[in-house]
């Protein structure tokens, strides 16, 4: 009596701490820009609906050799007064049955998802290309039509497939919306595609998901889904140049400073004016294009601004120290004062 | 003969003899001795891994965790996996392997008793030559940018907010060591040397030992022990050896070719100069999956051990539950590719590796049923090392479900590089691997120490343990699923990833709790515990017919095996029904093999002990030392000095005679309490059982 009561608690304890964790599943689930399960284009969709029906399998499967756990450990435990167990051997009839039905059961599983696989791999010949190119610590977007170049914030039309054309310009990088689609390499010396589609206009959180050195867990990276027309829009609007500072007006101070200090031997900025601009070869490109960068919601490999924070505190923290933000950034501490830190985000905040 | 009689036998040649003290260990061949103090390493390593894992929770106990450093982070994530994979679950499975064996077949000691010497100083070394990284070695940000315009990058390791940066200028590549990160370029100082070299070292030790079991399984079986009637820790023993003798050659090819980009400037990695960094990860996996398979048969073949004996069953479907770890053994070389399904190769190799890692599925399926069905209908005593062996087949059948999930390509694509892998490989190696070991050391204590560990703190320890580990991974799957990507430091707090983080930082604490009861109840019991006689668990199999703690010559008698589970069928018959009947004079069995055991009727003959094992091993970290600062003089003073060492070593090895001469040694022996008998040199060369190398 007294060890059936144990077994009740000891049941019931097991039961309540499968019911404590589940209501924290769904606390859990509030508010997660980086979801799987919450799909928001064709690809991701079709990888959802391929993970469910093996998910329940899988469940079933749990349930039936856990269940027979217990079962067995209840049924058989040795009571007093038990009898000796009879010596069976096994059973060739249960070793083909295992076999087989298990076997039937991947061959089910196998047939959409090989299907899947070559569906999902093959690029639309009338997709848009848009170039990503993974840097130590941030995604650089090229789109090779418009000849224009961005970071961290990848626009897309909504409703259209992009396909991305990857590569990497120093170590593996793995390219990841999940809301969009599954993840890929991003190869040194190699190409790799991604197809990326999302079906209403939002942003969508992503990450770079290969160990790629000091600052991996800061690569980040945002795609923003904008309606066809805006799209055009904003294109247009990034293959302008910027307009080159003059002397007395409110950028110029910061200007001076992106010269003197040698940020401009790694930032592209097209001005107006020729001769103001630096185009920086693609080999040694080492820092995003700000010739744009007011347009863009986030930077320093989409971990800035933080919640809460505005662009100019973000900025603020990050010109002061960038290594202490991203420890390894190639982005050195200048030192620079609180004048040239003002100045130039007057300046940055002009490149709309 | 003859050959013997012409060996010189001068004194700097003769064979070491203590049997006590520090040099009687250093110079021991008993596998006895050998599995104890791997078994002692591995868990050191076990500890010293488990702390690292505590302390990369702690940093990710809170989204943008301010504990570590980056650069700390990523050095003890690297030598967490490193630690866990190579030094801890790979020896504590040798330990388990060389203690056991040549019991498990009744045998006295493994075919080449010298060389398993060799493998395990070999991994001693190996295992202190990577550990010295935490002193020696340096690791910097990359140089590819260094100094553009006059300014330097931030080119100090680690940076940014957290302490413990110190950690920082140790290995920080990843367990997997990816190129080009972990190449000359993205990780410049020593520390990814120590690593490579470390781990070349430490694979050396596995490859000799491999070499040495299959010989012992092939060659010194006891009369009757057909390989069909072998145990079936045995068994996977075997298929281990195999697994190691075929997969670990790749691994050396490929740490060879990053050494020499390293260290001499080879280009198999690079890029920019048209190497292929995929080939790398071809090379790793290739290896790496089988070694996923290494690191788990063990712990299934001990699984298959304590559930036939705590159900009083014969194991169900013995030769399927044998073919089927073959069929994963073999089936494993030929899905490398499923940890690259992200990595761009073509959709035609994308689906063939999906559907081949969907067949394992079947083998792994098989097994797991056959346990199920030794359980049904038995008549199971819950004592600890059964709780354990449940606990595995319980936790492995999550960790293979699991699995299957990334088996399906596409869902690979969302699934790998995050949390959800690393909810599934513990699940499949500490709920498997893990598990199956823990139950092991509980279940063949008594032939380590003739006593049994405390049941009531194994329980506890066994829930506990339970409880942390599904409170640690569990949730893994989860956070991977809502985007928690892998090796990461930090996390912003509006991923909303923390709460979950809180519960897996809380089990990982648990486990650590746990860990701490069965060292207590380790070290209590090998001196206060329950004295277990011969059989304490009314065994099977024949391990249990040589006494505990097993003497020197493991069986004074060679047992003649009739059948499989020859132990059991000596205390035991079948009624009309098939139900279990013990003999009548069971009892007098058990005490008569205990007693012929413990009494050899001649002086048996054993392998030697030997210097040269630990010398040979003691030159190879010397020379890798020499390898990582062969630029400096001294380092290539360090290479030649090593291999002076090393091969004296072979030359000592070689021409050692095979005996001491006779007076000297037998004195020894007559100072030594009788029981246990030690061994006993023969007068003259006799029926060898085992032979020296």
């Amino acid at each position: 009596m007294v060890r059936s009561r144990h077994r009740l608690i000891r049941l019931g304890v097991l039961i309540g701490a499968v019911l404590v964790l589940g209501a924290c599943s769904l606390i859990g689930s509030e508010d997660q820009p980086l979801t799987t399960f919450e799909p928001a284009g064709p690809f991701a969709e079709q990888i959802d609906n391929l993970f469910w029906p093996v998910f329940w399998i899988a469940v079933a499967v749990f349930i039936l050799v856990q269940g027979a756990i217990l079962v067995a450990v209840f049924m058989f435990r040795d009571r007093d007064g038990s009898k000796e167990a009879k010596q069976l051997h096994g059973s060739p009839k249960l070793e083909i049955a295992w076999t087989i039905v298990p076997a039937l059961i991947l061959a089910g599983i196998a047939v959409p998802t090989t299907a899947a696989v070559f569906e999902l791999t093959e690029c639309d010949p009338d997709a848009i290309e848009i170039q990503v190119i993974g840097h130590q610590w941030w995604f650089e977007y090229h789109y090779p039509e418009a000849e224009i170049d961005t970071a961290n914030i990848m626009v897309i039309p909504a409703g259209q497939e992009v396909c991305a054309v990857m590569t990497s310009d120093d170590v593996l990088h793995n390219f990841w919306i999940p809301a969009l689609n599954g993840k890929r390499y991003l190869v040194p010396g190699q190409t790799t595609l991604l197809r990326l589609q999302a079906d209403e206009p939002g942003e969508y959180w992503g990450h770079c998901a290969e160990f790629c050195g000091l600052s991996h867990s800061l690569m980040r990276a945002r795609v923003q889904a904008v309606e066809p027309a805006e799209y055009e829009a904003w294109l247009a609007e990034q293959q302008t140049a910027a307009a080159t500072p003059v002397e007395g007006t409110d950028g110029y101070e910061g200007f001076e400073v992106f010269g003197a200090k040698g940020c401009i031997q790694c930032h592209t900025v097209r001005f107006e004016d020729d001769s103001a601009s630096n185009i920086i070869e693609r080999a040694s490109f080492n820092g995003p294009d700000l010739t744009h960068f007011a347009s863009r919601n986030v930077f320093a490999g989409a971990i800035l601004p933080e919640e809460g924070q505005s662009r100019d505190e973000a900025l603020k923290d990050w010109l002061a120290d960038p290594p202490y933000i991203k420890p390894g950034s190639f982005m050195p501490d200048l030192a620079l004062t609180e004048a040239e830190i003002d100045a130039l985000i007057v300046w940055l905040d002009s490149m709309e | 003969m003859t050959a013997t009689a012409e060996r010189p036998t001068t004194t700097i040649f003769r064979r070491p003899s203590s049997t006590k003290g520090l040099w009687s260990w250093i110079t021991t061949v008993d596998h006895k001795r050998i599995g104890i103090m791997y078994g002692y390493a591995a868990f050191t390593f076990f500890i010293i891994g488990g702390m690292e894992a505590l302390l990369l929770r702690i940093q990710l106990s809170q989204a943008n965790g301010e504990f570590l450093t980056a650069g700390a982070y990523n050095a003890l994530f690297t030598m967490h996996g490193t630690t866990m994979i190579f030094l801890f679950v790979m020896p504590a499975s040798s330990a388990l392997m060389n203690y056991l064996l040549p019991l498990l077949i009744g045998a006295r000691d493994v075919a080449f008793p010298r060389l398993n010497a060799l493998s395990w100083w070999i991994f001693f070394f190996g295992g202190i030559f990577l550990y010295s990284t935490f002193i020696f070695g340096t690791s910097a940000a990359p140089v590819g940018v260094d100094g553009i315009g006059g300014i330097d990058g931030n080119l100090a390791p680690g940076g940014g907010p957290g302490s413990f940066n110190f950690l920082a200028d140790s290995p920080d590549g990843g367990w997997f060591g990816y190129q080009p990160n972990a190449g000359p370029l993205y990780s410049p100082g020593t520390a990814m040397d120590y690593w490579a070299l470390g781990l070349q070292i430490i694979g050396l030790a596995s490859l000799v030992s491999s070499v040495n079991f299959l010989v012992t399984v092939l060659n010194l079986r006891a009369k009757g022990m057909r390989l069909l009637r072998m145990p079936v820790f045995a068994w996977m023993t075997t298929i281990t050896s195999f697994l190691l003798l075929f997969s670990l050659p790749i691994i050396a090819v490929a740490l060879f070719m990053v050494t020499f980009d390293r260290q001499f400037g080879s280009l198999f990695f690079a890029a920019q100069a048209g190497g292929d960094v995929i080939l790398w990860q071809h090379l790793f996996w290739l290896f790496g999956h089988p070694e996923v398979y290494i690191l788990i048969l063990p712990a299934m073949g001990i699984v298959s051990e304590i559930l036939p004996t705590f159900s009083r069953k014969p194991l169900f479907g013995y030769s399927a539950v044998v073919f089927a770890g073959a069929a994963i053994a073999f089936l494993g070389f030929g899905v490398w590719a499923h940890h690259m399904f992200a990595s761009g190769i073509t959709p035609v190799a994308q689906a063939a590796f999906g559907l081949a890692t969907m067949t394992i599925a079947i083998p792994t399926g098989i097994k797991i049923f056959n346990w199920l069905g030794t359980m049904w209908m038995g008549r199971i005593r819950l004592s600890t090392p059964m709780l354990f062996a449940i606990g595995f087949v319980a936790m492995f059948t999550i960790g293979g479900l699991s699995g299957v999930t990334h088996a399906v390509v596409p869902s690979d694509w969302q699934q790998t590089d995050t949390y959800y892998i690393v909810a599934h490989f513990h699940y499949v190696i500490f709920g498997g691997a893990v598990f199956g070991l823990f139950g092991g050391l509980y279940y063949w204590f008594p032939k380590l120490t003739g006593r049994l560990m405390n049941e009531r703190l194994g329980k506890v320890h066994f829930w506990l343990m339970l409880l942390g580990f599904n409170l640690t991974f569990g949730p893994m799957h989860w956070l991977g699923l809502q985007g928690m990507v892998r090796r990461t430091w930090k996390y912003a707090p509006e991923t909303n990833l923390e709460p979950w983080n809180v519960a897996v930082t809380i089990g990982a604490f648990i486990i650590a709790f746990s860990i701490l009861i069965f060292m207590i109840n380790w070290f209590t019991s090998r001196r206060r515990g329950e004295v277990s006689g011969l059989d304490p668990w009314d065994a099977r199999t024949i391990e249990w017919m040589s006494p505990n703690p097993s003497p020197e010559y493991n069986f004074a008698v060679p047992p003649v095996v009739t059948s499989l589970d020859h132990f059991w069928h000596l205390k035991y018959d079948e009624d009309a029904e098939g139900r279990a009947v013990r003999k009548e004079d069971g009892d007098e069995i058990v005490a008569t093999i205990d007693h012929e055991q413990l009494n050899p009727a001649s002086p048996i003959h054993l392998p030697n002990p030997s210097y040269f094992p630990f010398f040979f091993a003691l030159g190879l970290p010397l020379m890798f030392y020499g390898v990582i600062y062969h630029k400096q003089l001294w380092g290539k003073g360090l290479i030649i000095v090593g291999l002076i060492i090393a091969l004296a070593a072979v030359i000592g090895w070689a021409i050692e005679p095979l005996e001491e001469p006779h007076g000297d040694h037998d004195e020894e022996q007559d100072a030594i309490p009788p029981s246990p008998p030690a061994a006993v040199l023969p007068p003259s060369e006799g029926e060898t059982e085992s032979s020296d190398d």
